[in-house]
Order: structure tokens, then C-alpha cells, then sequence
């Protein structure tokens, strides 16, 4: 069966790859006591597939991994079983058995539903950005009229050539507080998120203050990555972009209900 | 949350920085403020390899066990992070609780290859600890060496404050437990090294003075502490069954050498070949209980979560319950998604049977490893395996369906002649030959064959302790003849030809028999930048030569060099159990070309008897009757 799991990465984990996090599950599922199904074929492996496979670095509340096990159980016992043999940095937040091909004519991998995903950016202690930004308040003041640019282009590379990109249109939402950003997103989920989130982020704080809150395209089609659009702040303020400097750290992805048109997170769905 | 020793700047910019966080599945979390020692153990290479090595495994679990001592990890750093640490001065940390090295009571490294030694002194190095012994003070960690290289731990010997010789399941408690007792008492570190060397198995060569004699060789091996004892004599788990197997083995979160759980079915080989050190060093053999091993796999397979097994040991085929284990290891696990990995296998029809069973057959080969081309040579080597074997075997399983071949050989034996090396070729091409024997209609496609040479590094405690080794010129001329001869070959093309490298091997010649007098080039190779040398790329064969020779030092004179029957060997304050008179006289008789039957067959009077078990007591308990002593 299809199960979509949503787990915490962070501390130290956020220098494991994505692709040796897949391995940690593999095992994790094997010492909980689960199987995965394998997939036929010359080189049987375990069936496994992110929603957004995490940046070397980067910490969230807000991971989605789709597996096919043998069989489950239900979702608080497989929660609690998985966490039994989770190390410091992984923690399961949700679980939940998909429904089948069958039953549900749409594609149904979490890649594929991704619209939008939420983001908090935190100045590192230590760093600086320029002499002149100091505190959250004068941050606000320069990051509000970076975006209020009519228009905030970024050269996107690609393999073969170097095209401009407006990448205003994907931020969608900007928030300087957890509060202020609850409110924002109040406008644009299905259901308050706040109901979905009953457990404590672990994204980490840092004294200076400085943070924004993002929610930026996460689709196939338009997709944005937080670092950029730091990098394009750097490059307003004509400054050299130092990425160590911010701490990006995911908070949710969400899928569009077709009908209302609205935000719901990946484990809220009903496909 | 932990924190890093590492900022996170560092770590985004070296090449994997999951080697240096640790909190790996299993590691060990203890509050170090709890315990009264702290020990680190290292592995001189970089973390995917040395975290794939059993024996720290075992000691990490032996020492954790203890609730007063806290034992963590810590590797080689990659050559990136290992430039950022000396330009930052950071020193090197271990991996559980992140703190520096140099505040530990005790840094053990294990010492499995001679290529590494650089990396003991980088390790030290790095983490601040100054590198000869003799320069420490008493904040300073003991610097304690272990593992396969210290049956001659001359060449390294300045820089251990003392080596453990033999098994480590022993006396680590006993080491424990004296070191406390001389804390508690305000002991200096003098003095808790001579009680340190009070223990069996112990080597402090502080307190061992090496006399030279004009031409080079050892004049005399004397101790300068009445404390001490003369000879030091390499300890041995008897009770393997019962002895410490670490059932929750560290799971790491890169992949590493060995992603599977490890079974250590048997310690030693029955086999006595006359080449090979660890068929002595590690005698007798001791064969686990299977019922033990049974539930050992269970264990770690659930507390790991590892999706393969494999089986561990010298000559598996002589494990007396083989056959059983692992038809348990099939039925109970293989439908599980657990993939079994076969140790490499005398070919039969169970071996057929069971690599049927777990292996794609398309995919895998047969493995052989004559180590000789020859008859003559073979018998030289006290190599079992004759070609009959090995044609036979061969032929058994091309007709159940295998067409791949691995050959492995050694070149430069002692005594070996063009027509040895030629042997290679012709039994390669032999076997070859056998495979197209089997109806065409039958057969499975074209048959491949590799053959592969390694250069030949004689080592102390073996027969060959006293042999010459050839130099690299006459190894590559060894490798043309076999080259052209391969081409001579019916079947050449179905036949590829893989061959080692000469001046690493070379290198490896001159520490393993070394003596002390070579510490000083390491220190000077290593001080040139020499580093991870077992690693080809990175490997400074010049370096090293300058070393040698800005230290008036010819390395030839430990390689190329035919011993006299009474040479006192750099080693020779070992006592190993297996005696230097029994070692002679397989040495004559290799000479001889006589062969010398297996210790199931019949006993040789080795010397390893005095453990008291193993393989030279039958079920009874009754030692072995001595059959023929030198």
C-alpha cells in the first residue's frame, strides 16, 4: 500500500543528502518492523519518492516521503513505532495510507500535487548584511522595497543558454513574524494551518532577529527556490550573496483544491 | 540538540560533511561529565571505510558497556576538510560528543594496513597531541595502537605511547580499570604506562631499548624497566561464543564500504599458508557456535535494519556448520527482502547450490585464488588448491550456468621462475578451455576470465619472514612475460589481465619489516605532505624516497634482503604462540617444495597449542597428537 509520511528534519540531519535520508527510511521502515514493497525488474529496490527533496543544509518542519510498504498500521501506532527508531533529527509528524491507483484516476505521487511551500529565512548569528541593516525592523523596511520593485529578475542558467526571469509574480506571500504570517495565510489555506500544526517547529532561532517568512511556487511548472530570491535581494542591495549567511528552513507544502482553489497541506488531501 | 565542532560553513563546503556529525543509528549517547574515562577510537582512513571495519565495533560495544567509560569515534578527515582545519588551527574532535580529541584519557587506533601510518600522524597531528611519545605531557591522551600491524609496531613505535598486541576482547577492562585505580592514586603517566605494561599483551616501547649492529641489523632487543616483561605475549579470545559481538552495530548515513550487518563466523585459518600473516597471528582457530550466530543475525538485522548479511572469516568453507548457517540465513531472511552476501566459497555442489540461490548467475562470478601458477609454486606456498580443483569446480558451475571467472595470483613469490609466471597464463587459458567443452547450444554466451596480480610483500611472523622481495623493475618484467604469454593464449581474448602497483607495494615491503630506525622517515614524508597513501591519487612514491634518503636510509635494505636463519627480527620480542622455529621450518620446507597438511588433518606443532583450545583440542578436549615437528 501507499503510505505518505511528513516528518521534521533538522540539527545536524540537515547535512544528510537527500538520497542517504531515502537510505536512513529504508532502514528505519526494516527496524520498526515494515516492509517496502520492491520493484520488479533487473535491480529490485525499495519503492520510495520525495516531494521535494531537501537542499544540503537546510532544516524543515515539513518533509513528505512517499513509500510502498507490505502492510501498515494505523497512523498514531505507525507514528509512534517510526519515532521509536528515529535518531536526534528525524521526527514523524504525520502518516497516512493513500488511496490506490484504482480509486483515484489522477496522478498521485506528492511531486506531482506540490503548488506551493512555505518558507522561513533567518539571518544566522554572526553574519551580517550590510552596515545599515541592524535590527528585524530596518531589515523590513529594505527587504518591503526590494519587493516592491516592479519587477525582480534573476538569470536563470540553464545547460545551454542564460534567460531572464521575473520572479515576483512566484513569491506569493511575505510575512516579518509568525503571527503576521498565520494571518496571511488564514487568506489562503482551505482550513487554518494551524490545526494541521500540533507539533513545536524545530526550526532554529538565532538572537540578531532577522527573519522573513515566504511562501514561494513549488510546482512543476513554476518553482522557486528561497535561496534565489535571497540572492536577488543581495543583488538589489548590489551586494556579493553570501549563502551561509541564512538559515532556510521549510515549514509546509501544500496542494490547490480544485474547487475552492485554496491551499491544503500534503497529508490533508484526499488523494 | 548537539552541537557541531564544525560551523555550518565548513560543513557546506567539504565533500560530504556526514562523515564529521556523527549521531549515527546505535552510536552511543552517554553525558561525559558521568563517566570517569574517556576513550576515542580511530580508524586512520576516511569514515566510509574505517566505519565499515568489525573489530572497532566490537571494542566501541566492549567499552560502552561500562557505565564509567564513555568510548566515541573519530576517522580521517577528507584531504578538503583536513586543509580547513589547519588553516582554522581546529582541532580534531570526536564524533559523539564533538569535543577535541586531546581531552580524552585514551586515543586508540587501529592499525590494519602500513599504508595508514601517515594518517596516524596526521590524526595526532591534528588533533594536537604532539607525535612522538616522548614529547607528552600528563594532559596528553594515551596513545594506544592495535589491530594486524602491530605484530611489528617498530617502525611506528615513537609515536605509541603503547601497543595492545593480540585480540581486543581481553584486556581493554583490565587497561580500564588500571588506569582508574592510578588516577585515583595520582599516578603519573610514567607510572601508569609501567603498570599499563604490567599487563599481558602489553607493549610500552618506551621501555625496550634497541641496539643496531654494524651492518644494520638488530644486535640486541633489551628492556630498561625491571617492571616490564621480556617478551610480550599476544593475547587470544578463547571463548569466542560467549565473547562481546556487537548486535547493534552503528548504522552511517552514507553509504559505507560495508552496508551490511557483518557476521564474524570464525577467528584464525586452519590453513597455513605460507604467505599469508594472518593464517598465524590469528591461530588456533576458533569456530562460533552456530546457534549463537543464529540469533547474532536476527539481532543485528532488526537492530540495524540493514537489507543484507554477510559472512566473515578466513577459508569459510572450513566453518564446520557452514552449510547450515547459511540455509538458516536463506529460509529465514532471504524473503524478507534480505539479500545473503557469500563469503568467497571452495567450488561444490553446496557452494553451486547456494550462490544459485542468492545470486543472479548472469551477474556473478566464480572466485578462485590459486596465488600461484604453478604446481610447484602452489606447493611452495602451501596453497592447497590444486588444478584439479579448479578445473573441476570450474566446470561444475559453467554447466549450472556461470560463464564469469576471477583469478587471483601473486607475483613475485619466493623461488618463482618464468615458467611459475607463465603457469598464470596457461591455467587461465585452461580453464577457458574447459568452459567451451559444454555443447554450444548450452552454453551461456562467451566465457570471461580476470586474472589478477598483486606484488608479493613478504610479512613478519610468516615463513617468508626471512625472504627477499623482488624489486619493482623485476616485478614489471614479470608482468610483461605474463602479458605476452596471455597473448599466446587459444582463448586471449576471452582472458583480461589486472595487475597492481608496484611502488605502493614496494613501500609496504619496507614498513611492514621494518624497524625503528624508519619512524623518522614517516615523520619526514609525512611532514612533505604524504597522506592517505594507500590511496593511489594520492600516493607521493617520490616523497617517500626522500625521506629515505635524506635519513641515509636504503629502503632496500628491508625489502630486498634474504634474512639469515638467526637474524633477530624487529619483531622478535613478540610471542605469538606460533614459534619462530616452527615459521624456519616451514620455511625449508617451502624450499623443499614439501607441502604442510592443514591443522584438521593433522597437527604441525606450531606452538599455538598453549592457548588451550580451538582447533588443536578434539570435541573431548584431548590436544591433537603432534604428527611432525622442525
Amino acid at each position: 500500500m501507499k503510505v505518505r509520511i511528513k516528518f521534521q528534519k533538522y540539527g545536524a540531519m540537515k547535512f544528510i543528502g537527500h538520497l542517504d535520508v531515502m537510505r536512513y527510511f529504508q532502514k528505519a521502515f526494516r527496524r520498526a518492523g515494515y516492509e517496502s514493497e520492491y520493484s520488479k525488474g533487473y535491480n529490485p529496490h525499495q519503492i520510495m519518492s520525495f516531494a521535494a527533496p531537501l537542499g544540503l543544509g537546510i532544516t524543515s518542519d515539513g518533509e513528505y516521503l512517499d513509500a510502498e510498504l507490505v502492510r501498515a498500521e494505523d497512523p498514531v501506532i505507525m507514528i509512534k513505532k517510526l519515532n521509536d527508531v528515529m535518531t536526534e533529527g528525524f521526527h514523524i509528524t504525520g502518516f497516512k495510507v493513500l488511496k490506490d491507483r484504482e480509486e483515484n484516476q489522477k496522478a498521485v505521487s506528492a511531486m506531482s500535487l506540490m503548488d506551493v511551500a512555505d518558507y522561513l529565512v533567518s539571518l544566522k548569528d554572526g553574519y551580517d548584511i550590510n552596515s545599515s541593516i541592524k535590527d528585524q525592523e530596518s531589515f523590513k523596511k529594505v527587504f518591503d522595497k526590494f519587493l516592491e520593485q516592479d519587477s525582480i529578475d534573476i538569470v536563470k542558467k540553464t545547460k545551454k543558454n542564460e534567460t531572464n526571469v521575473n520572479i515576483k509574480p512566484m513569491i506569493k506571500v511575505v510575512a516579518y513574524d509568525k503571527k503576521e504570517f498565520q494571518e496571511k495565510l488564514a487568506t489562503v489555506v482551505k482550513e487554518t494551518p494551524i490545526k494541521a500544526v500540533n507539533y513545536e517547529s524545530v526550526a532554529e532561532a538565532f538572537d540578531n532577529g532577522i527573519l522573513v517568512y515566504l511562501q514561494v511556487s513549488s510546482s512543476s511548472a513554476e518553482n522557486l527556490k528561497p535561496e534565489l530570491v535571497m540572492e536577488a535581494f543581495y543583488d538589489y542591495l548590489q551586494l556579493e550573496f553570501n549563502k551561509f549567511a541564512w538559515q532556510i528552513h521549510r515549514l509546509e507544502i501544500y496542494t490547490r483544491d480544485e474547487e475552492t482553489k485554496r491551499l491544503i497541506p500534503l497529508d490533508e488531501n484526499e488523494r | 540538540m548537539r552541537k557541531l565542532a564544525l560551523s555550518d560553513e565548513i560543513l557546506l563546503s567539504v565533500e560530504k560533511p556526514a562523515r564529521y556529525i556523527g549521531g549515527e543509528v546505535n552510536s552511543q549517547i552517554k553525558n561525559p561529565k558521568d563517566v570517569d574515562v574517556r576513550f576515542c577510537m580511530c580508524f586512520p582512513d576516511v569514515y566510509e571505510i574505517g566505519m565499515s571495519h568489525l573489530g572497532i565495533q566490537i571494542l566501541y560495544d566492549i567499552l560502552n558497556r561500562r557505565e564509567d567509560t564513555y568510548c566515541e569515534r573519530v576517522y580521517s578527515p577528507w584531504v578538503d576538510l583536513d586543509k580547513i582545519m589547519r588553516e582554522k588551527n581546529i582541532p580534531l574532535f570526536a564524533l559523539e560528543s564533538q569535543d577535541p580529541v586531546k581531552e580524552f584519557d585514551f586515543l586508540g587506533i587501529t592499525l590494519q594496513y602500513e599504508m595508514c601510518y601517515t594518517n596516524v600522524l596526521q590524526i595526532l597531528d591534528l588533533s594536537q597531541i604532539p607525535i612522538y611519545a616522548k614529547d607528552r605531557g600528563e594532559d596528553d591522551p594515551i596513545v594506544v595502537g592495535g589491530g594486524p600491524c602491530v605484530y611489528n609496531p617498530e617502525p611506528i613505535a615513537d609515536f605509541f605511547d603503547f601497543f595492545y598486541i593480540g585480540e581486543g576482547e581481553t584486556s581493554y577492562n583490565e587497561i580500564i580499570d588500571t588506569y582508574k585505580k592510578c588516577k585515583k592514586e595520582g599516578k603519573s603517566r610514567r607510572e601508569i604506562l609501567e603498570m599499563i605494561a604490567q599487563i599481558e599483551g602489553m607493549y610500552v616501547p618506551a621501555f625496550y631499548d634497541v641496539e643496531y649492529k654494524e651492518d644494520n641489523t638488530i644486535k640486541s632487543i633489551v628492556k630498561n624497566n625491571p617492571n616490564v616483561p621480556d617478551k610480550v605475549k599476544r593475547q587470544v579470545e578463547m571463548n569466542l561464543s560467549e565473547a562481546y559481538y556487537p548486535t547493534r552495530p552503528i548504522v552511517p548515513f552514507i553509504k559505507a564500504t560495508q552496508d551490511r550487518v557483518v557476521l564474524e563466523i570464525q577467528r584464525g585459518c586452519i590453513r597455513g599458508c605460507r604467505f599469508c600473516q594472518a593464517g598465524m597471528i590469528y591461530r588456533p582457530t576458533r569456530e562460533r557456535d552456530l546457534e549463537y550466530l543464529k540469533k547474532c543475525a536476527k539481532e543485528m538485522l532488526s537492530s540495524t535494519g540493514h537489507e543484507e548479511i554477510s559472512l566473515s572469516s578466513l577459508s569459510s568453507s572450513d566453518y564446520s556448520y557452514l552449510k547450515e548457517l547459511i540455509y538458516y540465513l536463506i529460509e529465514e531472511f532471504s524473503t524478507d527482502g534480505v539479500n545473503i552476501s557469500l563469503p568467497s566459497l571452495r567450488i561444490d555442489e553446496f557452494s553451486i547450490d547456494v550462490m544459485g540461490k542468492v545470486q543472479d548467475i548472469r551477474k556473478s562470478s566464480l572466485t578462485f585464488a590459486p596465488e600461484a601458477g604453478s604446481q610447484r609454486l602452489r606447493d611452495v606456498i602451501n596453497k592447497g588448491l590444486t588444478q584439479e580443483d579448479i578445473l573441476e569446480g570450474a566446470s561444475k558451475a559453467f554447466n549450472s550456468g556461470w560463464n564469469r571467472v576471477k583469478l587471483y595470483f601473486m607475483m613475485g613469490l619466493p623461488t618463482e621462475t618464468e615458467g611459475d609466471i607463465e603457469g598464470i597464463a596457461i591455467l587461465s587459458d585452461m580453464i577457458a578451455r574447459k568452459y567451451y567443452e559444454i555443447p554450444k547450444e548450452e552454453r551461456n554466451g562467451k566465457v570471461s576470465i580476470v586474472a589478477s596480480t598483486s606484488f608479493f610483500v613478504p610479512k613478519p611472523f610468516t615463513p617468508f619472514q626471512w625472504s627477499r622481495m623482488d624489486t619493482r623493475d623485476e616485478y614489471l618484467d614479470k608482468q610483461k612475460i605474463l602479458r605476452n604469454k596471455i597473448n599466446e593464449q587459444l582463448n586471449r581474448k576471452s582472458i583480461k589481465y589486472n595487475w597492481h602497483e608496484a611502488d605502493l607495494s614496494e613501500l609496504e615491503g619496507a614498513l611492514a619489516r621494518g624497524d625503528r630506525q624508519i619512524s623518522k622517515v614517516i615523520y619526514d614524508a609525512y611532514q612533505a605532505g604524504c597522506l592517505y597513501d594507500s590511496w593511489s591519487e594520492f600516493f607521493l612514491f617520490d616523497k617517500w624516497l626522500n625521506a629515505f634518503e635524506n635519513n641515509g636510509i636504503d629502503y632496500r635494505f628491508y625489502t630486498c634482503r634474504e634474512r639469515d636463519e638467526n637474524e633477530i627480527f624487529p619483531w622478535d620480542f613478540i610471542d605469538i604462540g606460533v614459534t619462530k622455529r616452527f615459521l624456519y621450518r616451514e620455511y625449508k620446507r617451502a624450499m623443499d617444495e614439501k607441502v604442510t597438511l592443514n591443522c584438521k588433518q593433522s597437527c604441525s606443532g606450531c606452538g599455538a597449542t598453549i592457548f588451550g583450545g580451538g582447533v588443536c583440542f578434539d570435541k573431548e578436549g584431548r590436544q591433537k597428537e603432534v604428527s611432525y615437528e622442525g
